[in-house]
């Protein structure tokens, strides 16, 4: 945690999610989802919005009632709120759309154990107030989105030849099939990983690298 | 009990449970009753294209459930196993839309076909439900060659009506030579062999049935 002096404001809570604790890049939470329904862009992006807003709500709600909450009942209450905020969904995405309902299958009800949620209402929702914890489960929200987009849109244009749908690939392109099997999800995940440990690891050594000049 | 605190007290636990699941109960229960009329909508929505689909000289579909002598015009809500007549925008019977379901590679799969009583023979079919393997068997509903089987495959019956005469089989990948068979997929024999086994049983028990009773779908309920 960045601690400062003043403590993170709302701003702070909001970015967080979305690059430096990035729920998929960074804490690698959530995986049964991200691996499950990101073989195209549209499905990865309505599964990232589904849990985004079930993320948003159940923090709103949970911060609310965090002082009316027991502690020993905590869990089962924020289960509870999940698992009512999933169902609402569930039937939401069915009176938009019944194909991207199909789509998504049994991974909308699966929300309810994502643990980015969950890990969401106990370490931050409970201890915080009704803006930050919105702040947070959009940015968290977000972040999570942006992750499985990466993933979903990679594994699209490989195992498809196409974005959204839309062919961009020419037609002599043979799709990779194995890209929107499930293993096609370990490889785009660990490849975006390890991108993404590379910039971080390239920026830690740059920062040293400044200190070191300013000390000498 | 001196350790109970205030806030933990079993009263104020009961409290916070009772509360919070009547109050997510409530909202479960009005986003189920706000949507329910839209969700159905889009159902029937989704079964009449599919219908059209595979009768596509259908401009209106008639739901009718099956009884012991015959078939009756469905208003109400569905009960029984269902077949849908597809009619030409005069009113004149296109065809039928029979739904079936077997198991494929991973889980069932439902498809709908077209039958035409003029052509005594399955004129469309589409998959309104599988998980076959992505990129493999679920080509069943996409592949052009693959759907090609299905505009004249061949269920004609037997003299006595009690069957068709040749029942629907798959066969390697281009070696179809009869109109009752399916070319397969390669790289998916088993989702097309499910297909070819799910339409065999469907019509063994189906267009006998359906062809008796022919008179039932020509005028439903009078109306025309």
């Amino acid at each position: 945690m960045s601690a400062t002096l003043e403590g993170p404001t709302t701003t702070d809570e909001f970015i967080k999610g979305l690059w430096k604790e990035n729920p998929v890049f960074v804490q690698v939470l959530g995986m049964c989802p991200t691996l499950a329904v990101t073989n195209s862009a549209i499905n990865a992006l309505a599964m990232g919005l589904a849990t985004m807003v079930v993320l948003v709500m159940s923090n709103a709600v949970i911060s609310l009632l965090r002082k009316f909450i027991p502690k020993q009942v905590r869990i089962a209450s924020y289960i509870l709120i999940i698992a009512s905020f999933v169902t609402a969904v569930e039937y939401v995405i069915q009176a938009v759309s019944l194909d991207l309902h199909k789509a998504l299958g049994a991974f909308i009800s699966l929300i309810v154990v994502n643990c980015v949620i969950l890990g969401r209402a106990e370490a931050f929702a409970s201890k915080n107030d009704l803006v930050k914890s919105l702040a947070d489960g959009a940015g968290m929200g977000l972040g999570f989105t942006f992750a499985l987009f990466l993933l979903g849109a990679v594994r699209e244009v490989l195992g498809s030849g196409s974005l959204f749908g839309v062919a961009v690939l020419p037609a002599s392109f043979q799709p990779w099939v194995i890209m929107i099997l499930p293993s096609g999800g370990f490889f785009t995940l660990g490849s975006w990983l390890l991108f993404f440990n590379y910039l971080s690891k390239r920026k830690a050594r740059k920062a040293a690298l400044a200190t070191a000049e300013v000390a000498s | 009990m001196d350790a109970v605190a205030k806030g933990d007290s079993p009263l104020e636990m009961y409290r916070a449970l009772v509360g919070i699941g009547v109050v997510c109960g409530l909202l479960i229960v009005s986003v189920f009753q706000g949507t329910k009329p839209i969700i159905e909508a889009n159902k029937a929505a989704a079964l009449e294209r599919a219908i059209f689909q595979v009768l596509p000289a259908a401009k209106q579909s008639k739901t009718f459930a099956a009884t012991d002598d015959g078939f009756k015009l469905l208003e109400g809500p569905a009960t029984g196993p269902l077949v849908f007549g597809g009619y030409a925008e005069d009113g004149s019977l296109v065809g039928l839309a029979i739904p079936a379901a077997g198991m494929g590679y991973a889980d069932t799969i439902r498809i709908l076909y077209g039958y035409s009583f003029e052509a005594h023979a399955i004129v469309g079919m589409v998959v309104l439900e599988s998980k076959e393997t992505p990129g493999l068997g679920d080509k069943i509903a996409s592949d052009p060659g693959f759907q090609a089987n299905f505009e004249a495959l061949d269920v004609s019956l037997s003299a006595d009506g009690s069957a068709p005469v040749h029942a629907v089989a798959a066969v390697k990948h281009g070696t179809k030579s009869n109109p009752w068979q399916l070319d397969s997929i390669t790289g998916a024999t088993i989702s097309s062999k499910a297909v070819a086994a799910m339409l065999r049983e469907s019509t063994t028990t189906w267009i006998p049935k359906v062809e008796k009773h022919k008179a039932d779908f020509m005028n439903p309920g009078g109306a025309k």
